[in-house]
């Protein structure tokens, strides 16, 4: 099996899952319990909560654990909201292609009151910051840009966009779920007062995450309880899960500059590859993208049976088809920088790992061609396109 | 679980009937690529008989599979009974679908009698309106 989903989660690395074994059997006490058995466990959660803060430059009493990626952004953005109407401030600017736990929060608040402005991350799926500058008005409480897209991969220009919030004083809030572990993230430098990360997209366990909130951000509960997270996410903490985070962040942190080297070489070889499929196109600016992101449109085909013939050639991939995501749509990402519907349709997302063999890259893009060559001899789609009965887009 | 039963994998992995009629006496198109399925079906139609069916679809697994059990299914029969098939009875001859893939055998259902309004319009033949629905003005599709 090639595994080629790691945007959808990844496997835990070996030290990782020896950490978190090592805590449910040795550490397994409730960090809230006052005698030495609970201790150690506390002790293995400010531990892990270190380690955290120090990867991503950051103290560790502004990192607060949560169930993962999803809860952190909620409460980031919810938090924002609150401060902003305690000073009558009800105006949040957001990106188009954010992911839906950012985009379903902000259209909660919408129906609370809130004004949303949603850029354009125009065709290469990069926002502008000059964009963000014209965007944000006196009543502005919050910008939420996310760092990588999930999607197409396209690294957002993080540093100067939180320059401009941090010079305008508003909030800046930004999902680094498919950043962190892959890009070097410093929220000092990046100019980042909120950023919300999931554990199982780095080779951490799954239902874990975490919510960096620069010091003296007030944060809204979303779980009201006990005492935990300096009070502001009750319920007992997941130490397991959390220290494996740790172990598995400090891992991938460590490996980035070799990662990077190896994913992008093998990223441009598939992205090279794909690109000698007639009436294909990539996805998303090519330079600026997560170096194992390879995401491609194909006309003429569908996503999900794309999918299902490379599940039989033994590859794990993702689509943004409407039949992927059991709706009528496809992906808002590939919508946002401008794929119409018939072309969106027959998208396909590979992920990579930097365990990916020179091999496997070979029989990626092998394979990916014949599935697609095999779709298109059956397409009404593809003859009319071919007899110029209908006009190819790509 | 699988996503799809065995049936409609076998089917998706091997259509049965793939391809184009050149001559035929119907053709019916449904679907639209705005919303991810287009099916094509060729009938050729001796006799009051479906000699030979093809089709070509753009679509997920089961609505190719859908489009292959369809053809299978009136291959051989008689016009009257083509006519009748239902997509409940493709979708129970792929041993089922998941329910937000139904609408893929609703659209093999509708590409077949679509192709028989069209053997009927070209032959002159007379029938009843109300035995096509207008898949056009389907909700389904309408974006």
């Amino acid at each position: 099996m090639i595994y080629a989903d790691n945007a959808a989660t990844t496997k835990m690395s070996e030290a990782a899952i020896k950490r978190m074994t090592s805590v449910l059997n040795e550490s397994w006490g409730n960090p809230s319990s006052l005698y030495s058995h609970g201790q150690k466990a506390k002790e293995t959660l400010e531990e892990a909560r270190a380690e955290i803060a120090e990867a991503i430059g950051a103290e560790p009493r502004e990192i607060y654990f949560t169930s993962g990626g999803s809860e952190a952004d909620n409460q980031a953005i919810r938090s924002a909201a609150a401060i902003g109407r305690s000073q009558g401030k009800t105006h949040i600017v957001s990106t188009a292609f954010e992911h839906h736990a950012v985009l379903h929060t902000l259209e909660k608040l919408k129906k609370e009151g809130f004004e949303i402005t949603l850029l354009d991350v125009h065709e290469n799926g990069l926002v502008v910051p000059s964009e963000v500058e014209e965007a944000i008005r006196d009543d502005t409480c919050l910008v939420t840009v996310m760092y990588a897209n999930n999607e197409i991969g396209t690294i957002q220009p993080i540093k100067e966009i939180g320059e401009i919030c941090r010079r305008r004083g508003v909030l800046f809030h930004t999902d680094a779920v498919q950043a962190i572990g892959h890009l070097p993230v410093n929220v000092r430098e990046d100019n980042i007062d909120m950023l919300s990360a999931s554990a199982h997209k780095f080779h951490g366990p799954k239902g874990v995450g975490f919510l960096y909130a620069k010091r003296g951000i007030r944060l809204t509960n979303l779980i009201e309880g006990g005492a935990q997270e300096r009070g502001k996410r009750a319920g007992t903490e997941n130490v397991p899960g959390i220290a494996a985070m740790a172990e598995a962040l400090k891992e991938s942190v460590a490996k980035i500059p070799e990662s990077t080297a190896r994913l992008t070489a093998a990223r441009d070889t598939i992205i090279e590859g794909l690109r000698q499929i007639p009436h294909s196109a990539l996805n998303g600016d090519e330079r600026m993208r997560l170096p194992g992101n390879v995401n491609f449109c194909f006309e003429g085909i569908e996503g999900e049976s794309l999918l299902l013939l490379l599940d039989d050639k033994g590859i794990c991939a993702s689509s943004g088809s409407a039949c992927t995501s059991g709706s009528l749509d496809p992906s808002h990402v590939l919508l946002a920088i401008g794929r119409v519907h018939d072309v969106a349709h027959g998208s396909l997302r590979l992920s990579i790992c930097e365990d990916i063999t020179d091999e496997e890259v070979d029989y990626i893009i092998k394979s990916v061609g014949e599935v697609v060559g095999h779709l298109r001899g059956f397409s009404p789609v593809w003859r009319d396109l071919l007899s110029g009965k209908r006009e190819f887009i790509l | 679980m699988a996503l799809y039963s065995e049936k409609v994998m076998d089917h998706f992995r091997n259509p049965r009937n793939v391809g184009v009629i050149e001559d035929a006496d119907g053709v019916g198109e449904v679907g639209n690529a705005k919303c991810g399925d287009i099916m094509k079906i060729y009938l050729k139609i001796k006799d009051g008989i479906i000699v030979d069916v093809k089709f070509e679809t753009f679509g997920c697994g089961s609505a190719i599979a859908s489009s292959s059990m369809a053809t299978e299914m009136i291959k051989g029969k008689p016009v009257s009974e083509a006519l009748s098939l239902t997509n409940k009875a493709v979708a129970e001859a792929l041993d089922g679908l998941p329910a937000y893939k139904m609408h893929c055998s609703v659209l093999a259902e509708e590409a077949i009698k679509k192709a028989l309004k069209d053997y009927y319009d070209k032959n002159g033949i007379e029938y009843d309106p109300a035995l096509f629905p207008d898949c056009d003005s389907c909700e389904h599709c309408s974006i």
